[in-house]
């Protein structure tokens, strides 16, 4: 039965543990929708044929014989509607508070959607993108946002969705029942690759997950990054759509960060950004804090708010004057450096890098491609796990 | 000239009208100047009904180049900015160019007054005012489309469409002049039903049409200026970098969701109302038959218009709101279905124990039976939460609301047009091409949309230029369905100009309607009445014979 009723409705597999649960609901409304407007609409009909003037003119008797309506019909079927769209409304929300509240315990992983693509980050520090791995069997939490645009994350195997929301963090979750592959697919308009905005979830064995955290890709099938680069994207391709970390070495040329700060680990006017990112530093106050992608984006915003000590208070503030993709590519390029080790006068792998901006060389895709760069292609770290 | 204003104080002599020798208000004077500066609502309607009608074309001419691009899973026709331009100016153009003012410019300025047994509205100059404010919007959109379009989706969502290189601003303009034309309408409505009604014509005894523009105008004058303001505040986001609903510089872009919904939600209803109006109107007037519930029908257009201010947050369940919040919409959602429901019972009840003709308006009333009822009911299956998870933004939205806003708006639209249609120009259109063409519209239109029902639940992603290929069949049928809807429209556009010239001479009253509009002679003379009539009974007395309601309503 549900297998039938799922396949005369098109829905698609139901690959999480709420999705069946939903789908009951659905056909029971969907069946009642149905037989209520095909009701209706034969009940009229069968009046506008009883009732044509041809008919009552030939019999007078037909006219005006039930004139007055029974209301209390009219009010009963209405009460009982009433009541049936209230049970719709207490399962329906009943089972809305089970799809949002992610249980105890959940295992959480970071989604960001930018145009347009997901990245994914995982608590053991992996990430990945456009693919997001799962034990499969686990409940998941994902915590997403967005880099510039409102996104919506959609599995239709999962029956889920949420918006990610730039600026703020929304929260779904997910239990997928067996290992498998299911499509993700963005809900909300972002743009000119709007349509090309698509992933895929694979869950693994809980064994397989393990392996793939400790950057053993599992054996195909069931692997592979499916992210297909957008095909279409006109004028409107964001400006790093080779990679964030190129475009990030090219904005922190163009707008002067590297007359101070050096990629290479040599010290110069401000703090080297070799080896910061996940680093503690001290701060001219007292007390340090940990370099992450918050504190990053602040010292650019309001650069004397922490300052870091030992150094001078002549950074300007980029409030205002650089794009938020932009300061997102700073943030990753300072991110890629983080294995970089601190070498006084040590040689910069972006050797090719000039205040003027000019292009990276190979080199550069060399360091940050890792052993599956065929994403990389688009991506600013490969699908696989990338571990400092 | 000088014979009418004579006339017009005399006591009618002849009831039916028949010996009018004052010309109809289409060749009393026949200068195009006359018709560009006229302050008569019925040249104001026919100007309204003219632009409504090229919208429409134009509207559907978007939508037919939408569906035939998704007729392959790639590129078939243009590419994706093209596409994205043509979604927005689509939904742009059938909103507020077309279904907004459609019902309410056209056949409200029309029949309004002479439902009421007044000689105009009550401010013809505003009325006027309110088309050119109307044209002006309309050639701001079309200027900004050719300024680069918009590619933002008539939602507007920023923080893209406060980033996107597009002409937003000028949409965001156009769409406030246009809104700007909406409130002068309403206005304009709400007066003329307080004061101009004709003496004896109390409230109770208006026709239903009159209800049901009233509440839309009510819901106009409350929801337009918050559109106006929070497109004025994208706009200004748009060209100065303001920040309002921008994350980067402290904004809030979920803020502008609920101030966008606010008023598009009861925009809904802005459609919909003057729909249920026409519908009352046919069916009580070609099923001879009074209401079953005149208050039933009456109040619950105003239970519509107040609590569809309160469901807004229905279309952002899953846009990051608290589930208590969302719980309270969608049971809120609830209540406008209830009274959803109780006006389709009480119109499919009217039938009961009528006499009724099955004319071309008829069909339409069958049509928008099924359309709204599926359509009203697939909304209440969206407002179930956890069912709207999966359904939200994909094709079963686009499906919901094309079923309800094209099935019941467009449906009682041509409704409207093919009744009304010897009132307004004096003329009989072919009925057997009428039923046929409705025919036509009908089938395009369930090939069209039903399938984007299971292409959502498929979960195929709505505004989508490529998708994956398991969903291109279903996009075939659906594409078909739209060129036979076309071509069932444009039938019955040809079949209703081709009546303007060589149709059957009408008469004044061809229904054999009770309701007021059909006193005066079709089509009327410049200034309605020769004398304001005297309002002896309710608009819905069929079970007096034809002379006696006449006569009850003394007046020519
Ligand atoms: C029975 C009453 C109705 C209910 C309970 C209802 C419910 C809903 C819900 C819950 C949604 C949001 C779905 C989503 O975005 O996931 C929706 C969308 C929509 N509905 Fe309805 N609806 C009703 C009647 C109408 C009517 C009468 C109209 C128009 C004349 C209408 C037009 C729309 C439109 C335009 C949208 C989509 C807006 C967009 O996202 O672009 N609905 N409806
Ligand atoms: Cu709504």
């Amino acid at each position: 039965m549900n297998e039938l009723m799922r396949k005369i409705l098109f829905l698609p597999p139901q690959a999480s543990t709420i999705a069946s649960e939903i789908d009951q609901l659905h056909y029971f409304v969907i069946l009642v929708t149905m037989a209520g407007a095909t009701l209706v609409t034969v009940v009229g009909s069968y009046f506008l044929f009883r009732y044509r003037r041809t008919a009552v003119a030939a019999d007078a008797r037909r006219r005006g014989a039930s004139h007055a309506t029974p209301l209390w019909i009219e009010l009963f079927v209405v009460v009982s509607l009433f009541g049936m769209f209230l049970a719709w409304w207490v399962i329906g929300f009943w089972q809305f508070m089970r799809v949002r509240v992610p249980p105890e315990g959940a295992m959480e992983i970071y989604v960001t959607g930018k145009q347009w693509m997901w990245k994914f980050a995982y608590p053991e520090g992996a990430n990945s993108i456009a693919t997001l791995y799962v034990p499969a069997g686990r409940p998941v939490k994902l915590v997403l946002t967005s880099r510039d645009v409102i996104h919506s994350f959609y599995v239709p195997d999962f029956r889920v969705k949420q918006d990610a929301v730039p600026g703020r963090l929304t929260t779904l979750w997910f239990e997928v029942k067996e290992p498998g592959r299911h499509e993700i697919l963005c809900t909300e308009y972002c743009g000119a690759g709007h349509s090309t905005m698509r992933g895929e979830v694979i869950a693994l064995s809980p064994q397989d997950y393990e392996g793939w955290l400790r950057g053993n890709l599992p054996e195909p099938p069931v692997a592979g990054p499916a992210y297909a680069p957008p095909a279409v994207v006109g004028e409107h391709a964001p400006r790093e759509l080779v990679s964030m970390v190129r475009q990030g070495e090219r904005v922190a040329a163009e707008q002067g960060c590297l007359r101070c700060h050096t990629l290479d680990g040599t010290a110069h006017l401000g703090p080297t950004w070799a080896g910061m990112f996940g680093s503690a530093v001290q701060l001219e106050r007292g007390g340090s804090v940990v370099v992450d992608e918050a504190y990053i984006t602040e010292s650019m915003m309001d650069p004397l708010a922490k300052l870091h000590a030992g150094y001078q208070p002549i950074m300007p503030t980029y409030f205002g004057r650089i794009h938020p993709a932009d300061t997102a590519a700073i943030v990753e390029l300072i991110k890629s450096l983080r294995a970089v080790p601190v070498q006084p006068g040590g040689r910069s792998p972006w050797a090719t890098v000039t205040p003027e901006g000019a292009e990276a060389g190979a080199r550069a895709r060399e360091v940050e491609g890792g052993p599956a760069s065929a994403a990389g292609e688009i991506g600013d770290a490969g699908t696989g796990s990338e571990r400092p | 000239m000088s014979e009418a204003t004579i006339d017009a104080d005399l006591p009618a002599v002849d009831p039916r009208g028949a010996g009018a020798e004052e010309p109809d208000y289409l060749r009393a004077e026949t200068s195009v100047r006359s018709w560009l500066l006229t302050k008569d609502h019925k040249r104001i309607a026919i100007m309204f009904y003219a632009s409504v009608i090229v919208f429409l074309m134009l509207g559907g001419l978007f939508a037919l180049i939408l569906r035939t691009e998704l007729l392959t899973p790639e590129k078939t026709i243009i590419d994706a900015n093209t596409y994205n331009q043509m979604f927005t100016l689509h939904g742009v153009t059938m909103v507020w160019l077309f279904m907004i003012p459609a019902i309410p410019g056209a056949f409200g300025n029309f029949v309004l007054p002479l439902m009421l047994g007044a000689k105009d509205l009550a401010f013809p100059r505003i009325n006027l005012a309110s088309y050119y404010v109307y044209a002006l919007s309309a050639i701001i959109m079309l200027t900004a489309m050719l300024a680069g379009g918009a590619d933002t989706g008539w939602t507007f969502y920023v923080p893209y469409s406060s980033t996107s290189p597009t002409a937003v601003s000028w949409m965001g303009v156009g769409i406030f002049v246009n809104g700007v034309s909406s409130i002068m309408t309403a206005l304009n409505f709400i007066v003329t039903t307080h004061t101009l009604r004709a003496k004896g014509l109390s409230w109770h005894r208006m026709p239903l049409f009159i209800w049901s523009i009233y509440g839309t105008s009510v819901i106009i004058l409350f929801a337009t200026p918050v559109l106006g303001m929070s497109l004025t505040l994208v706009a200004l986001d748009h060209s100065f970098g303001l920040g309002i609903f921008d994350p980067r510089y402290g904004g809030d872009p979920v803020l502008f969701q609920h101030l966008f919904w606010f008023y598009s939600h009861p925009a809904v209803y802005i459609m919909m109302l003057p729909a249920f109006g026409v519908i009352s109107e046919v069916v009580c007037s070609f099923s001879h038959n009074p209401p079953a519930s005149y208050r039933a029908i009456a109040y619950s257009s105003l239970g519509i218009a107040f609590v569809g201010f309160f469901t807004w947050g229905h279309h952002m369940f899953v846009a990051g709101m608290s589930e208590f919040d969302a719980g309270i919409f969608g049971a809120l959602s609830m209540f406008v279905a209830i009274f959803s429901a109780i006006k389709v019972f009480t119109w499919v009840a009217t039938l009961r124990g009528g006499s009724i003709s099955f004319a071309t308006p008829m069909l339409y009333f069958l049509w928008f039976l099924f359309l709204f009822v599926f359509g009203g009911m697939t909304g209440v299956a969206v407002a179930t939460q956890s069912l709207d998870v999966h359904w939200h933004d994909t094709y079963f939205v686009v499906a919901h609301f094309h079923f309800i806003m094209v099935g019941g708006t467009l449906t009682s639209f041509l409704a409207a047009a093919h009744y009304w249609f010897p009132k307004m120009f004096g003329k009989l259109y072919d009925e057997r091409v009428g039923l046929l063409t409705s025919v036509a519209v009908f089938i395009g239109f369930v090939f069209t949309f039903l399938p984007q029902f299971l292409l959502g639940n498929a979960g195929m992603p709505r505004r989508y230029y490529s998708y994956p290929e398991q969903y291109q069949w279903l996009n075939v049928l659906s594409t078909g369905g739209a060129w036979l809807l076309g071509a069932g429209l444009l039938l019955t556009l040809a079949n209703l100009v081709i009546a303007l010239k060589w149709g059957r001479q009408a008469g004044p009253n061809p229904w054999g309607s009770r309701s007021f509009e059909w006193i005066t002679a079709s089509p009327p003379s410049k200034h309605n009445f020769e004398s304001t009539p005297l309002v002896e009974r309710s608009a819905y007395e069929y079970d007096l014979p034809e002379e006696v309601a006449r006569a009850r309503v003394p007046a020519r």
